[in-house]
């Protein structure tokens, strides 16, 4: 799932998941990464959480 | 040329909409205050093509829609194409996020990821779902 979410309308979830700056993205709840990212970056991100295994 | 992100460009962009694009739009009858404001870029987008259908559904009571979208807030858009890609979007898409929102509908319109080569074979190799999600603000 790839969820966009406007973090001034839900301020409970931008609370949560502690976001200071946009764009924030949280990946499988544990991976974050803060402001705009190139694609390599992006990817790299997506495949360390794949590598650490299923989230509890 | 129009400016980026303005109704003609958004419409020249989506002329291009080789397939079928449904916007899943999910609303709450109370407690909702941006609910319309959502809806009517939702109708705004979809008047720019044909290709583009909106259907709505109600996030309390349509329990079986809300499953079927895994959706837990309202306003949610569900981006479908041919396949559910998994692209929802949660708030107004106002601004630059009414953009980025006509970038979904193109992707799923089109099939086309718009990754590199490397990027896709690197993906390629996920062996379970990984959930991504990006914040924004309306700027």
């Amino acid at each position: 799932m790839a969820t966009a979410i406007e973090a001034i309308e839900f301020p409970d979830l931008a609370r949560q998941y502690r976001v200071s700056g946009v764009p924030k993205t949280v990946i499988d709840e544990t991976i974050e990464m803060l402001g705009v990212q190139s694609e390599d970056v992006f990817v790299s991100h997506v495949l360390q959480i794949s590598a650490e295994g299923p989230v509890a | 040329m129009d400016a980026p992100g303005s109704p003609r460009e958004l419409e020249a962009r989506l002329a291009r909409l080789p397939n079928p694009v449904r916007l899943v739009f999910f609303t709450q009858t109370f407690g909702c205050d941006t609910c319309l404001s959502a809806r009517q870029v939702v109708d705004q987008i979809a008047s720019l093509s044909e290709q583009i259908t909106v259907e709505e559904h109600n996030l309390v009571l349509d329990k079986e829609k809300v499953a079927k979208f895994g959706v837990d807030r309202a306003p949610a858009i569900a981006v479908v194409g041919e396949m559910d890609l998994g692209i929802r979007y949660y708030g107004v898409p106002s601004g630059y996020e009414l953009a980025s929102l006509v970038d979904a509908v193109l992707l799923a319109g089109t099939g086309e990821l718009g990754l590199s080569d490397e990027s896709l074979a690197a993906v390629a190799g996920l062996d379970r779902p990984v959930d991504i999600k990006v914040f924004v603000t309306p700027t």
